[in-house]
């Protein structure tokens, strides 16, 4: 067998393998923050809870109403793309005007008051999704043996991931947010309906944020804490990478998710700490972030 | 037509008007430390003394939050590292004394509140809030896997010991009266340091960084300075509850509690003295309460309703609203 390292290729392999997917997810989740504070100026701490919203509503429209893995696929980001708007509408847009604070604490405590409804409907012990029938097996590459359902999350992941930079960077709806990143009042008086862009733009955010929760159920154990523990990971590569660019925080996602693989094929008791060690050595040598333009 | 006034008597107003205030204050106070002198011989006293050592953590976490503006999403880090430092020392080193344990606790803290705070300080706004959240999770981490720590277990049976090697604190009376004393001390502290010319600086920081920058302010010192003091009490608050409860678990340094010392501080009233007591007396209560009923599973979710309330409603905290309410009817 072919060693590496004296890690044998296959484990190895299995591990990289592993990171890829953890870091589309982190992609995902990263992208979704960074397209929200773009407009919005807000870190969304709620970006977790919708995340585990995502994947427990994939759970139990399942359980409850037989829907499938291909309808809560766009279903479920958008019942959460749905709540989402709701919150920025009733909640967010209240304080929009005080320090950008408050509404940090704000998306914090809807993410304490979700995930602890939940908790108490559902526990914490998690809940099954079993995985869909098309994806169960998959192909062995002579080096490594490869589930379908883990290439179509990297896959599709990743798709998505450029189908939001495409959006943002080379359509007219793109323009106007990239507009509105720089000055909202400005667009406001081009009569741009800044108000309801606002409230698209969290929803969307929100849906990227729910839709890696739809990908998610199959592989990861659902429970409504699900979300919180990811988020911080994020929050740690957000900062590593910066919030200047949507490929930034693509590229540090996946990157992150490597080395946290790697990681734990090599020295497994550092690895769930790793990404915040990469933050720190980037705070200390590039304060500013990989891709980040401002402090 | 304006008369011509005499700025002698402007002068003379505004000190009569600080004489008057002062003695109030003064009252207030001697009310308060009366109240807290009886108190244990009316309430159970460890529930007091949680309800001190939570308000301590509160008064130092808000040193940072509410008088120079930057919202630390970490604390729990230092109020975990001050319980385990000091609960590791006293189970470990039966000769040493409580005191001496708590200092070390404390100190081990304020060093770890020096290495956030130079790593921190390079970010602004809400990078501040994750970076400091960031790291807390790895020392969150560093705890999980250290076997001193007893992990998910956590830490039990520390001696509370003797202080100064005379006094027995295994009497919950004892106990209590020196968390006071340690307590009333830190407040003042707080209170010394928000009123000197640092603290206005802390203010001018808050307020208008860039204009704090160009009065030739070392901004980033002052910001380094505040949070080593705040990363200090908090971890002094960790240790004093870890020889309280004789245990330090892994709860102190989840970031659930770096969030619920946030609340505590919003709740009570952020920027003002008295406001972080009052929260934490005010969150402890509801938890406690709410423990007691048929709502025990609720907690968590009911804490975060009132972090969503307090955030649109009253932003002001409980003092704050008091405060405002005091100026426009009687002032």
């Amino acid at each position: 067998m072919t060693m590496i390292f004296g890690v044998p290729l296959a484990v190895l392999s299995g591990q990289l393998l592993i990171g890829v997917i953890n870091g589309a997810f982190y992609a995902l989740l990263s992208l979704g923050l960074a397209v929200i504070f773009g407009l919005l100026k807000i870190i969304n701490f709620a970006h977790g809870a919708m995340y585990m919203l995502g994947a427990m509503a994939t759970v139990i429209l399942f359980d409850a109403l037989g829907v499938n893995y291909w309808v809560a696929l766009f279903l479920a980001p958008l019942l959460v793309g749905v709540f989402g708007m709701l919150v920025e509408y009733f909640l967010l847009r209240r304080i929009a005007g005080q320090d950008h604070i408050y509404s940090l604490l704000l998306t914090f405590g809807i993410a304490l008051l979700v995930q602890g409804v939940l908790t108490n409907l559902y526990g914490v012990s998690g809940l099954r999704y079993a995985m869909p029938d098309m994806f169960k097996g998959g192909i062995n590459l002579g080096f490594m043996f490869l589930p379908y359902y883990r290439a179509w999350v990297i896959g599709v992941a990743l798709l998505v991931c450029f189908g939001t930079w495409f959006m943002i960077e080379k359509t007219k709806l793109g323009a106007y947010l990239r507009a509105g990143t720089e000055d909202a009042q400005l667009m406001q008086g081009f009569g741009v309906n800044v108000p309801l862009l606002v409230s698209l733009t969290y929803g969307f955010g929100v849906m990227l944020a729910a839709f890696a929760g739809v990908l998610a159920a199959p592989i990861y154990s659902v429970t409504p804490v699900m979300g919180s523990h990811i988020l911080i990971v994020v929050f740690a590569v957000v900062v590593i990478g910066g919030m200047g660019s949507i490929g930034g925080a693509i590229i540090t996602g996946v990157l992150m998710g490597v080395i946290e693989g790697l990681t734990k094929t090599f020295y497994p008791p550092a690895s769930s700490a790793v990404i915040f060690l990469v933050m720190v050595v980037v705070l200390m040598v590039r304060p500013t972030g990989l891709f980040g333009k401002e402090a | 037509m304006t008369q011509p006034v005499n700025p002698a008597d402007i002068h003379n107003t505004i000190l009569a008007q600080q004489k008057a205030e002062d003695r109030k204050k003064l009252a207030i106070n001697t009310v308060f430390i009366a109240i807290l002198l009886v108190a244990p011989f009316v309430l159970y006293p460890v529930f007091l003394m949680k309800i001190l050592c939570f308000a301590l953590f509160a008064v130092a976490f808000n040193l940072l939050f509410g008088f120079t503006g930057l919202l630390s999403f970490g604390h729990a880090a230092f109020l975990a590292t001050g319980g385990y430092t000091t609960g590791y020392l006293l189970s470990q080193h039966s000769g040493l004394t409580t005191e001496l344990g708590i200092l070390a606790g404390t100190l081990v803290a304020t060093v770890l509140g020096l290495a956030f705070a130079l790593l921190s300080i390079r970010r602004q706004g809400i990078y501040f809030a994750m970076v400091t959240l960031a790291l807390s999770q790895l020392v969150f981490f560093f705890y999980v896997q250290s076997p001193f720590t007893g992990g998910e277990d956590g830490m039990h049976g520390i001696p509370r010991g003797e202080l100064f090697g005379l006094i027995s604190l295994e009497d919950n009376h004892n106990m209590y009266y020196f968390v006071l004393a340690v307590f009333i001390a830190c407040y003042v502290l707080v209170q010394r340091v928000v009123s000197s010319p640092f603290g206005q600086v802390l203010r001018a920081i808050k307020q208008n960084e860039p204009r704090a920058v160009s009065l030739g302010y070392n901004v980033d010192r002052h910001k380094v300075l505040a949070f080593v003091i705040s990363a200090a009490l908090a971890g002094l608050a960790g240790s004093l509850k870890s020889v309280v409860f004789q245990l330090a678990s892994l709860n102190d340094a989840h970031w659930h509690m770096s969030g619920e010392v946030i609340l505590m501080t919003l709740v009570g009233g952020m920027g003002t003295l008295l406001g972080p007591v009052v929260g934490a007396t005010f969150v402890v209560n509801v938890e406690y309460q709410l423990s007691q009923g048929p709502l025990r599973d609720w907690v968590d979710p009911i804490l975060g309703g009132i972090f969503v309330l307090t955030v649109l409603a009253f932003r002001n905290g409980i003092v704050g609203e008091i405060q405002k309410f005091v100026r426009r009817n009687l002032g």
